[in-house]
């Protein structure tokens, strides 16, 4: 089942880039992009926020050292031409590019980074960017006040930078998202300057009118030769799925993110079923179990929920086939998947003997923290409410609001959660997060504990050598899903609906709604042609 | 009239001030909080450090009652706070978003005012008719249909079928991009309005003073236009001001719908994001702008009815 679908995945990505590639790409018209979650744009300021909605746009109006590469899947150098690293690898030395322009003309040198980068960690202004940032050697000490300069960052010329990291680790991981995007330094210092923000970006600011749109136009001196295409680019925030699908159908938008009802409705359309780009994004839904709720303290007890639940019925009846099963924690598009790993086969007198060789025959009962959410919250705990209750296990569910899950689980006020949790692109850093030494406020929401998986944890983050990495983060990945701290749900297939005249989509696992706008094209069929 | 509009503008500021009041308490009490909503998205991992450094540098770690006071205390020197999103004073975002509301509020209005007031009256000329149950059947359905569904249907109907009016958007603010909101907006206000002018329009038709103008000789017109139309008006007026309010409330829902860049949208971003700051300043707004619209009607129901004496 699992290799059928990656193979799937697979053939339709091949086929899907294949086909964007085989027409010559259209230069103009407009790309009525939309931004489909909850929220409107927080401001023009990329770096306040880090919710994808501002991603969204920050793809249009800035770049960052690196960038993500949806077809190999993974970070690749954007605004340098190459970088080495030292021995110890803390170090690494990067060639800038010399032909980035910010929008209002001037060359982007190293005194950008490094003011961009010292803005991040402003303690006064506690930007979102700073998480990553504090991994540069000194960061911290600007952050705290005793530095006014992060002794990391050194400029070697106007177009060499050194970064020194604390630890060893891929900095493409670190400095690629909207968030630690390059400002031009003295600009962006103007109290003005963000009522029409400029960047390194392929589009130009135009207009923002908060709630409604975001209007850019062509940067003619983009230094990707020949791109963008298109000259203009509109971005409309439309949370509300049913409106943006009348505003699909009625070809006023280009994209639309679609959820499992409309993935059924548009896949059942023969033409809208054309235009159908799916990814395995590196999200698993899971159900995370408090340890100091006893029963979950005993991983038979923890094995026997991941049996009872019929997690393949859920994924077909109630999320409409819109998610991949999972197996353990890191998901199919992550490059430490374990592809031999079987999901928790559905068995519900296993987990029965399971139950009752924990100290259970009769059960227990346990109160689920749950939101709203279509995929991942309360419809979903409903489902299992029967299944789980077949082999003695009661539910009380605990509904909040999807805003303020988060904080409930950071804080441990639970006993048991359903979440949807990013598990990528970065494997090291997602498995950091069953290390003893994290904290539950961090991303150790089970308050996972195993020496063998820190040991391993600990191996991986030493070696230099990818491959070797992966193969260890997949032995921890498999104490994971023997130890089950969360019941293993599913992962996010990511379904955008494209419009027939939009090419250059690129199948980005790290977030689909997150797309390179200059790749982006449309061809003379779509209303916005001209 | 100045004395009255005074008092009545002073008596605003106690309600302003337990309503700021009720929001901090109710925002108080809910889970969550901005800087865990933030950065526990299930989307990041989560920099504990940071959290606990966003709640300082917004004071969410203090005790509520010091909290509060800091918050009163900015709100009587006309401080509405930064926001927590943004970090820029909550005053820009307001800004931004007034006009596009006011247009959306006085459009929808508009609407309900002239098709509801004539509907009304024509149903009140003769009760029982057709016209009289075909109005009642649009207010009956107009009253409880959700405005969710409505704007949906409008959609629907008159962007992807008809293919009359965009179906989302704020376009250049032309009308064309009005439409559909508005009208989604202004179907409730219509009905109850279409009800009161009905019931309004047969109370004072039965009224001593119209048999008496009918008596004089006087014309169906000018007894219309002159009794039945003047006095009812009053009536119509005071339910207008309250239905403000209801316009205000419903473009919460409107304005995300259609992705119209209003107060309303500003309020449920807010809320989401526990931005409490703009979550008070919009909700203070609203309460501001429905108090303002109800001194005005009083006026004018004065200006009307001389009968009507503010001292």
């Amino acid at each position: 089942m699992l290799k059928k679908l990656i193979f799937t995945t697979a053939v339709t990505l091949a086929a899907f880039t294949l086909h964007s590639q085989a027409q010559e790409p259209r230069r103009g018209g407009t790309i009525r992009f939309t931004a489909p979650y909850a929220t409107s744009f927080v401001s023009n300021d990329s770096h306040v926020s880090n919710s994808v909605q501002d991603e969204i746009y920050g793809y249009a109006l800035h770049r960052s050292l690196y960038k993500w590469d949806s077809v190999n899947n993974k970070p690749v150098l954007e605004l340098a031409k190459s970088v080495s690293t030292s021995a110890d690898g803390l170090v690494h030395t990067f060639k800038l590019r010399d032909d980035a322009l910010f929008h209002n003309g001037r060359k982007m040198t190293a005194d950008d980074i490094i003011w961009s980068y010292t803005r991040l960690m402003d303690a006064s202004k506690n930007y979102p960017g700073a998480a990553f940032i504090r991994r540069i050697k000194g960061a911290l000490d600007v952050q705290n006040g005793t530095a006014k300069e992060i002794s990391g960052l050194k400029k070697i010329d106007d177009f060499t930078l050194e970064i020194s990291l604390i630890e060893k680790g891929e900095p493409g991981f670190l400095f690629r998202t909207a968030t630690t995007s390059i400002f031009p330094a003295k600009e962006a210092q103007d109290p003005n300057f963000f009522n029409k923000p400029i960047g390194l970006g392929p589009f130009k600011f135009v207009e923002h009118i908060p709630g409604s749109r975001m209007v850019f136009e062509r940067w003619e001196k983009f230094y990707v030769a020949g791109k963008p295409y298109a000259d203009k680019l509109v971005i409309s925030p439309m949370g509300e799925a049913a409106a943006r699908d009348v505003a699909f159908r009625n070809k006023e938008i280009d994209v639309s993110i679609l959820g499992p009802t409309q993935y059924v409705a548009y896949q059942a359309d023969a033409n809208l079923k054309k235009g159908i780009l799916e990814v395995a994004e590196v999200f698993t839904r899971n159900m995370g179990m408090n340890p100091t709720h006893k029963p979950f303290s005993d991983k038979r007890v923890r094995q026997a929920i991941n049996h009872a639940i019929d997690s393949d019925l859920i994924i077909s009846r109630l999320v409409r086939n819109k998610a991949y099963r999972a197996t353990s924690w890191l998901p199919l598009s992550s490059p430490a998947y374990d592809k031999a790993l079987k999901p928790y086969a559905f068995d519900p007198e296993r987990a029965k003997k399971l139950l009752a060789e924990a100290g259970y025959p009769d059960g227990f009962e346990f109160e689920w923290t749950a939101s709203p959410n279509e995929s991942w919250g309360i419809p979903i705990v409903e489902a299992t409410i029967p299944m789980l209750a077949k082999v003695g296990i009661k539910v009380k569910v605990k509904p909040v609001e999807g805003s303020a899950l988060g904080g409930i689980i950071a804080k441990g006020d639970f006993q048991a959660y359903i979440w949807s949790n990013t598990s990528g692109p970065d494997p090291l850093t997602q498995m950091k997060c069953f290390h003893s030494k994290t904290p539950r406020s961090s991303c150790n929401y089970t308050t996972f504990s195993h020496p063998e998986v820190d040991k391993l944890i600990d191996e991986a983050g030493a070696t230099d050598d990818l491959a070797k990495r992966n193969e260890i983060l997949k032995k921890a990945n498999a104490i994971l899903y023997e130890e089950a701290p969360v019941w293993f749900f599913n992962y996010n297939k990511a379904v955008l609906a494209h419009q027939p005249w939009l090419r250059g989509l690129q199948p980005n696992a790290t977030e689909l709604a997150l797309q390179y706008y200059e790749d982006l094209w449309v061809d003379e069929t779509s209303p916005a042609a001209k | 009239m100045l004395p009255y509009v005074v008092r009545r503008l002073l008596q605003a500021v106690p309600i302003l001030l337990a309503v700021a009041g009720l929001i901090f308490v109710m925002f108080s009490v809910i889970p969550g909080d901005f800087a865990s909503t933030q950065m526990a998205d299930g989307r990041t991992v989560v920099d504990a450090e940071q959290v606990a450094r966003m709640n300082t540098q917004f004071g969410l770690d203090d005790p509520v009652h010091v909290r509060f006071a800091k918050y009163i205390g900015k709100l009587m020197t006309l401080d509405l706070g930064t926001s927590f999103r943004t970090r820029q004073p909550v005053i820009n975002s307001l800004l931004e978003r007034i006009w596009p509301s006011l247009q959306l509020a006085m459009a929808a209005m508009l609407f309900a005012i002239v098709i509801g007031v004539p509907l009304g009256f024509l149903a009140a000329l003769k009760p029982g008719g057709w016209l009289d149950m075909q109005s009642m059947i649009v207010a009956v359905s107009g009253l409880s249909l959700p405005q969710f569904w409505l704007g949906l249907m409008l959609m629907y109907g008159f962007a992807l079928i008809l293919g009359w009016f965009p179906s989302f958007g704020y376009g250049d603010g032309s009308p064309r991009y009005l439409v559909l909101p508005a009208v989604a907006l202004g179907v409730a206000p219509l009905a109850l309005l279409a009800r009161t002018t009905r019931a309004a329009v047969l109370e004072v038709m039965n009224a001593d003073f119209v048999r008496t103008a009918r008596a004089k000789g006087n014309s169906e017109v000018r007894v219309m236009r002159w009794h039945v139309a003047r006095n009812a008006a009053v009536i119509v007026l005071t339910t207008l001001g309250l239905q403000f309010g209801s316009i205000m409330g419903g473009a919460v829902v409107i304005e995300k719908l259609f992705a119209w860049p209003g107060i309303g949208s500003l309020l449920v971003d807010s809320v989401s994001l526990r931005d409490i700051p703009v979550v008070q300043a919009c909700i203070l707004l609203l309460v501001l702008f429905f108090l303002i619209v109800n001194i005005i009607v009083d006026v004018l129901c004065a200006l009307i009815d001389p009968r009507i004496k503010y001292t």
